[in-house]
Order: C-alpha cells, then sequence, then structure tokens
C-alpha cells in the first residue's frame, strides 16, 4: 500500500513520538525513504522540536526568583500553614 | 520539571510543610521557578505579567496545599495552577472570551505544513541568540491557548502524553491530536525563518 504526502503529515507528529503502529510506521518509513519534500518537513519539525526543549529559549528576568521568595516569605510569615483557614482560597 | 529531582521526598516535604514547617515551602517549589514562568509568559506576552502570574500560581499553591492529596505529582499540579491563573488574568483582560476563541480553531482542516526540499539543520547554538530565542518565543504565543498549552507541557516541559493530559484535564488521544496541530502550526512558521536565519558561512567547508 502506497499512501500520499498528505497522508503522510498526519503522522509525522506521531512519528516522532514514536506511538505510531507497528504497520503505520513502516508506511510512513517507506514514504519518507523517497520523498524529499516529506523527508525535510519531517526534520525541519523535529529540529523544531529539539530547539523548543532547550532551556535556553526562555529567560528569566534579573531577581524573579528572589522577588519571587521574598513574596513567599511574606506570605508565610503572615498567614502561618496552609490549609488552616477557614475559607480554601 | 516532571522529573522530581532526585534525593526530594516532595510528599514527605508536604506533609511537613501542612503540619507547620512552612519554610520548606522555598525549597519545595525552587526547582520549578522556571516551568512556571516559561507557562506564565507564553500566555501573558510580557514579563511583568508573566511574574506576576507566577507570583500569584506559587502563592495559590501554598494556600491550597492541603487540597493536594497526591493523587498528581506536585508538578503537574503546581502547572494546572498556573495555567488557571494565566487564563483568569487573560479572560478578565480580553473584551472576547477565551473559549470562544478557543473553540474557533480546535477543530477543523488540515495544516499544511512549510514545504521544503532540504532542511539543514540549526545548531542549537543558535539559541545563543537572541533573535532566535525571539521567533521561538513568538511562534509559541501565536498558537492558539489549547494548542499553546499542550505544546508547552509536551515539547517544553517535556511531561509525558499521560502527566498533559492530568494537568490538562482532557484524554490522552486529545493531547496527541493537539500537539500534532500544534506541530505543524509550529514548524509552517518557522521552518521559513529558521531557514533564512540560518548562517551557511558559519564553519569552515571542507571540500
Amino acid at each position: 500500500m502506497v499512501i500520499e504526502c498528505k497522508h503522510v503529515w498526519n503522522y509525522l507528529s506521531g512519528y516522532l513520538d514514536d506511538s505510531l503502529s507497528p504497520e503505520t510506521k513502516e508506511l510512513v518509513q517507506r514514504h519518507l525513504e523517497h520523498c524529499e519534500i516529506c523527508s525535510a518537513i519531517l526534520d525541519s519539525t523535529r529540529n523544531i522540536v529539539v530547539l523548543t526543549a532547550d532551556d535556553r529559549v526562555f529567560e528569566l528576568p534579573i531577581g524573579y526568583s528572589e522577588r519571587l521568595h521574598a513574596r513567599l516569605a511574606q506570605e508565610i510569615e503572615s498567614h502561618g500553614a496552609p490549609g488552616r483557614k477557614d475559607s480554601g482560597d | 520539571m516532571n522529573v522530581e529531582p532526585p534525593d526530594r521526598d516532595e510528599a514527605q516535604m508536604i506533609a511537613a510543610i501542612l503540619a507547620g514547617d512552612t519554610r520548606q515551602y522555598h525549597e519545595l517549589v525552587r526547582p520549578y521557578e522556571r516551568s512556571v514562568y516559561k507557562m506564565a509568559l507564553s500566555f501573558m506576552k510580557n514579563e511583568p505579567d508573566a511574574e506576576d502570574v507566577a507570583q500569584e500560581a506559587f502563592l495559590k499553591a501554598f494556600r491550597k496545599l492541603a487540597d493536594f492529596r497526591g493523587q498528581a505529582k506536585f508538578s503537574t499540579w503546581l502547572i494546572s495552577i498556573t495555567l488557571n491563573e494565566a487564563r483568569s488574568r487573560l479572560r478578565r483582560r480580553n473584551t472576547v472570551p477565551m473559549e470562544s476563541l478557543d473553540q474557533a480553531t480546535d477543530e477543523g482542516g488540515h495544516i499544511s505544513p512549510a514545504l521544503l526540499r532540504d532542511w539543514r539543520e540549526v545548531p542549537s547554538e543558535a539559541l545563543e541568540r537572541k533573535e532566535i530565542r525571539a521567533i521561538l518565543i513568538e511562534a509559541i504565543g501565536h498558537l492558539s491557548p489549547l494548542y499553546r498549552e499542550v505544546l508547552l507541557l509536551r515539547d517544553v516541559e517535556e511531561f509525558s502524553t499521560e502527566e498533559t493530559a492530568a494537568a490538562l484535564t482532557i484524554s490522552p488521544g486529545t493531547v496527541k491530536v493537539r500537539l500534532h496541530r500544534a506541530r505543524m502550526m509550529m514548524q509552517k512558521e518557522l521552518a521559513p525563518k529558521l531557514k533564512n536565519a540560518n548562517p551557511r558561512r558559519r564553519w569552515f567547508q571542507w571540500s
């Protein structure tokens, strides 16, 4: 069985996560072997997934952690242990 | 973020905090500061609001800690609180309700990827460049909220499909469908931009 590019695109994410059934995976793989366009789409998608996961993408503002813990300290000191109040929120 | 740092027993830390050793809360949340901020920034799209949402999420998690029963991981629970906080802020800010925006783009047609004939890998060193980081963040921001949250959890935080489903209270199947669409939209927007941003003659070429 041969599948078209358009159908292959539906499986690219599953292919990257290796969550396709063995039969579908095989079909996709065979298509990719001879289709340079779908291969380039797969490679670029994989590359983008890798870049997105990189910790350097999002920079924390300077002093973020300090400000956060200062605010938490304030809350903790003024209210004590959580769940001891009458209202939940 | 989905992996509890080693040498930590979070259940035990939470029990201690609830028993009155509240200072341990600082240590409990330290590994998640970055993840919560990233989540908040992707929704709020500016640093001051993102920081505000992050702080509020950590405060809410503290106040509600007694409700956390260990049915999920602490990290998953914390992320859902962050998401709810970001969503409710946006809802208050927008005149158009979020739900209608979500529905408009939830189901629907096929997403055609950007067609290329070859792809030259963008090396991770490229992330040292501010413009590359900016176009990635921008592309995430262009996704509609339903897709953005799935992409953030699966591909930025590297949660499993099941953890993502739990944090968003949707089915694993829905996670997969939305992730697929989100990745295709990212490819469509980013591939042409990254291709142009890719320095071709950066390395010494052997011939």
